[in-house]
């Protein structure tokens, strides 16, 4: 789906918040926004996974349209016209926070990855102060069965970054989801307890993508675990180079 | 800022929290020599009187609605005070005391009192502890300030930092509006 | 089978039919079924037998007549008279009343009007032959007409000829959307790849919604009929039809109608001698409403959980395992032959300037006349009610019609007078949707109304993406709030708001349209939902000591 690696010699010009730009044909809004310097939010959308589309707050006005596109699911084309910012697509991204702060317990105070969370860090940055939405407050379990690693429903915010790494970058595919709707829930294989998993290889990879607190090493203290993806880029590298 | 003599009236409460909140207050340290030159404070947990006050200009409120003592005190404060701000955490999202609200109260009262007791007889004696009487009944679950009142302001933190709380009080008070996720977030 | 062999066959049964003197047909669809029809048709055959009269009388399981609210039904010949009600001990009687065409004068009170303007102002196309062929019986079937639409395609027409047929048919797909069937035919034609697939939309997840199914079920060859045409069209030479698992019986007569096609060489290689081969396989749905969105029903073919996926690409350029893939709706197929058979320009003449043909309805709740209803488009919202469907129950006064499910909207007696088209729907709130119709009369909340529906997006979606796995949550809380005396003012101001995000930034047509149903509510009967927020507020401040308490949304719920 990312297909700036596939991308043709032609390149285009479009305009993103009134930056006129020219890129590969073939990047999708939001890596040609980047790759400007526009940042446009994004939580289940990662660099060397594949597309999902599911957090929706990169959604962007493209003039023409009464609709609202995914900026991660969208193709640049010739000429396009792009806003990233307007008061309406600042109210919606709010409102999709807010909606995940409402809808698990995210209790930020007593969580291992305080100050480091992606979803801590995109409210901070949303202006999100409060929670205008009730909140759910669901019980959900922590599977604290694996050696290492640790599964916190509580914090889980469903944007699959788990479930593709494991299948598409240690091919395991150990993890996925079951359930429907506000029921959906991360499960290993068929949904048994972590350590039961056949082919989860303890590898890690899960728990460094996750952007929150829900998958996590076990033995660490309140703030104290740091992510690390950065091996995802390079990872993908090192494999298309050796194709 | 203000003439002495019309001081704007500031008050702080302490609803369901642990206090913290109060703590990083208090960590103003010496701008609370300053604070209270441009501020009365009216009504506090570190201050004397025991009725909150007819009329306040902003009221700080620590902690989660969580009792029926913590659910009339906020309709009092609001009805008494031009501006109300949820102070912390437990105010603005109910953070730790809302980690009960997965059970029921009366479960949670005998986890608390009950269940560990080595014995029937300990485990009746505890039962009849359970205090029902003397401390405020429990509220179904532990909510944030703004789903009983209207709130104004919100300062997330656990605690918020002195230094945010310094912030947002004195732009307040200089009549301007404070970027609040500039100096503080949730958890802290 | 060679070309000439079709019409041989046609009328081998034909002959066959008429030398019975009288047919007897059964309603064996699923609601007639639901009331015992199979004992009527063995009472029948019991009695065919113990009074000898095998020679002259046949009796046949045949398809929907439409009338289901007053199933099941016995129709006699070509369909008259028509009995309603029946039960076994009525065979006898019905038997002894074959000679009369007006039935039997005994049974008056089971005969069927049938020039009532329930079946009067129906326009039977894609049900044409629904009540009267038997469609466990191919050769019945055949000697109805099916099949000959694909000889004919098959020997005369070239895939562009069919594909400029059905656009200047002006058919529009069935499921939902109202996409035009030509242009989205002539893509996939266009699309490169060394295989095409041709997908039937089966999953009718809708509450309340059974037209698909009684296509299915009751003319299982027309919807085959269809896809080999389609696939023909756009140069696919393997089909699927996706079909929820609730459905055993529609599985049985497609799996059944498959088979015999395949059989009789109209399914399978070199079809009618040319070089056109088809082959179809069914797939069975675990019944997720999510699963009859295009991209999650192919990933729910490949072996995958039922997601949808953003589109672009769209299936007609990448679809299942990645070939160009055609998916339309079984009534979408269903409408493909008679177009071909009666030509373009006989369909494009019914209907308005923009939605052409007949549309089926399953009209239910507070009218007189519940059932199926193939209606031309243009037909007014009033004339389905007060003429069709015999008005709302004496006593009780019309308030909201229905349409399109949960992805629809409650239309007010105001608009009832719109010509019922895509367009016309749309610009009221509403849509055309698969064809789910609810009239609702004034015992009706409609903010109880706008719950249920929100209840079902909540419990059907598939969770994917945050404004509609958590927005109807919210939305659903919201209204239950409401609904249950608790909710303010301001709630109403939350709940358009989460509405409108819902629906600008869902990932799919489900959360993309399940706020419809509130906002349109909220729209037309919005005195429904303050009547219950003045009740509840007057409640509160009634049970509540003490001015403290005013104002609150939460419940006071303590322990004591
Ligand atoms: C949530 C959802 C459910 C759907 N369910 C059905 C369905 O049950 N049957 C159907 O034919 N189309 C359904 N659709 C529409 C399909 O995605 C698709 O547009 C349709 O099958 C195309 O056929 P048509 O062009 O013949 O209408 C659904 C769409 C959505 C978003
Ligand atoms: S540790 Fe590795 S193999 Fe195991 S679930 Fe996580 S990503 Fe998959
Ligand atoms: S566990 Fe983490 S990575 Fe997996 S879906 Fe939940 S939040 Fe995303
Ligand atoms: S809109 Fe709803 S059903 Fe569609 S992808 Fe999103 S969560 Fe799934």
């Amino acid at each position: 789906m990312n297909g700036g690696k596939h991308a043709t010699a032609e390149s285009i010009t479009l305009t993103i918040d009134q930056n006129a730009i020219s890129c590969r044909n073939g990047l999708s809004v939001l890596e040609a926004a980047r790759e400007h310097g526009i940042d446009i939010p994004t939580l289940c959308w990662l660099e060397g996974l594949t597309l999902w589309g599911g957090c929706r707050l990169c959604m962007v006005e493209i003039e023409g349209s009464p609709r609202l596109f995914a900026a991660c699911a969208t193709q640049c084309t010739e000429g396009m016209v792009i806003h990233t910012q307007s008061p309406r697509l600042h109210r919606y991204r709010r409102t999709i926070v807010e909606m995940l702060l409402a809808e698990r317990n995210h209790v930020c105070s007593v969580c291992v990855s305080n100050g480091h969370c992606e979803l801590q860090a995109m409210a901070q940055r949303l202006g999100v102060d409060h929670v205008h939405l009730p909140y759910r407050f669901p019980r959900l379990s922590v599977d604290n069965s694996h050696d290492f690693f640790r599964l916190d429903h509580n914090r889980c915010i469903l944007c699959t970054r788990c479930v593709r790494v494991c299948a598409e970058i240690e091919g395991a595919h150990t993890k996925d989801v079951k359930g429907r709707g506000i029921q959906a829930a991360i499960i290993h294989d068929l949904d048994q307890p972590w350590v039961e998993s056949q082919t989860c290889t303890s590898c890690g990879k899960c728990v460094n993508v996750c952007p929150t607190g829900a998958l996590t090493h076990r033995g660490t203290a309140i703030g104290e675990m740091i992510k690390k993806h950065e091996f995802l880029p390079y990872l993908k590298l090192m494999r298309e180079v050796h194709q | 800022m203000t003439a002495p003599l019309n001081k704007p009236k500031v008050a702080t409460v302490w609803l369901d929290g642990c206090s913290g909140c109060h703590m990083s207050f208090l960590d103003l340290d010496e701008r609370l020599v300053t604070l209270a030159s441009l501020v009365d404070i009216v009504y506090s947990p570190v201050v004397d009187p025991k009725e909150f006050p007819q009329h306040v200009d902003l009221t700080l409120v620590e902690g989660a609605v969580s009792s029926e003592e913590d659910f009339h005190k906020a309709n009092l404060i609001r009805r008494c005070s031009s501006v109300v701000i949820a102070f912390g955490d437990c105010s603005v999202t109910a953070n730790v005391p809302g980690m009960r609200n997965t059970w029921e109260p009366r479960a949670l009262l005998d986890a608390a009192y009950v269940e560990k007791a080595t014995s029937p007889a300990e485990a009746a004696n505890r039962k009849a502890r359970i205090p029902l009487k003397v401390v405020p009944p429990l509220r179904a679950q532990a909510v944030p300030l703004h789903e009983v009142i209207p709130v104004d302001v919100f300062i997330p933190g656990c605690p918020p930092p002195a230094d945010a709380i310094w912030q947002v009080l004195t732009e307040l008070l200089a009549g301007k509006t404070p970027d609040i996720c500039a100096v503080t977030r949730f958890g802290r | 089978m060679k070309p000439e062999d079709l019409a041989s066959l046609a009328d081998k049964q034909r002959a066959i039919n008429a030398a019975c003197k009288h047919r007897i047909g059964v309603c064996t669809e699923s609601g007639c079924v639901s009331s015992q029809s199979d004992q009527i048709a063995a009472k029948f055959n019991e009695l065919v037998k113990s009074r000898g009269l095998q020679k002259d009388v046949r009796v046949v399981g045949v398809g929907c007549m439409g009338l289901c609210g007053n199933g099941p039904m016995v129709k006699i010949d070509d369909g008259a008279p028509m009995y309603q009600n029946v039960t076994p001990e009525h065979c006898a009687a019905i038997l002894d009343g074959l000679d009369s065409p007006l039935g039997n004068p005994q049974l008056r009170h089971l005969l069927c009007d049938l020039n009532q303007p329930f079946f009067r102002r129906q326009k039977l196309v894609v049900r044409s032959n629904s009540g009267l062929i038997d469609p466990e019986d191919i050769n019945d079937c055949i000697a109805h007409g099916a099949y000959e639409s694909l000889l004919k395609v098959l020997t005369e027409l070239s895939p562009t000829d069919v594909i400029n047929q059905i656009t200047l048919s002006g058919l529009r797909g069935r499921g939902g959307a109202g996409f035009p069937t030509g242009l989205k035919w002539s893509t996939v034609a266009k699309a490169g790849g060394p295989s095409k697939f041709v997908i039937c939309n089966g999953d009718e997840g809708d509450p309340g919604a059974f037209m698909d199914r009684s296509v299915m079920e009751g003319d299982p060859h027309r919807v085959i009929e269809g896809m080999a045409i389609a696939a023909y069209a756009v140069g696919a030479d393997h089909g699927v039809i996706y079909v929820r698992a609730e459905y055993p019986l529609a599985v049985k007569r497609l799996t059944r109608a498959i088979n015999q096609a395949m059989r009789h060489e109209l399914l399978g290689n070199s079809l009618f001698g040319t070089r056109f081969n088809f082959n179809i396989e069914i797939r069975l749905g675990a019944g997720a409403f999510v699963c009859g969105e295009e991209t999650a029903l192919i990933a729910s073919v490949e072996g995958n959980r039922g997601v949808p996926r953003p589109r672009p690409p769209y299936p007609a350029n990448s679809g299942l395992y990645g070939c160009p893939t055609l998916i339309n709706n079984v009534e979408t197929y269903a409408t493909i032959a008679p177009i071909i058979r009666e030509g373009a320009a006989w369909f494009a003449a019914i209907g308005t300037a923009k939605s052409k043909g007949t549309k089926i309805f399953a009209l239910t709740g507070a009218v007189q006349n519940t059932g199926l209803i193939e209606v031309p488009m243009g037909i007014s919202l009033r004339d389905i009610v007060f003429d069709l469907g015999g008005g709302v129950p004496a006593g009780r006064t019309f308030k909201a019609i229905q349409t399109g499910g949960p992805s629809g909207g409650c239309i007010c007696g105001q608009n009832l007078d719109i010509p019922l088209d895509y367009e016309s729907l749309a610009a009221i709130g509403s849509i055309m949707g698969s064809g789910g119709m609810i009239v609702m009369d004034d015992t009706s909340n409609m903010v109880d109304v706008a719950r249920f529906f929100m209840e079902f997006c909540m419990s059907e979606s598939c969770g994917k993406c945050v404004p509609c796995r958590v927005g109807t949550w919210q939305i659903h809380h919201l209204l239950d709030r409401i609904y249950k005396g608790h909710g303010a003012p301001e709630d109403l101001v939350l709940l358009k708001e989460l509405c409108e995000m819902v629906k600008a930034t869902s990932l799919c047509g489900l959360g993309q349209s399940a706020p419809n149903p509130v906002l349109s509510t909220l729209r037309n009967f919005e005195s429904d939902y303050l009547a219950l927020i003045e009740k509840g507020r007057a409640d509160r401040e009634a049970a509540l000591s003490g001015p403290h308490d005013s104002g609150t949304t939460v419940p006071l719920e303590v322990i004591s």
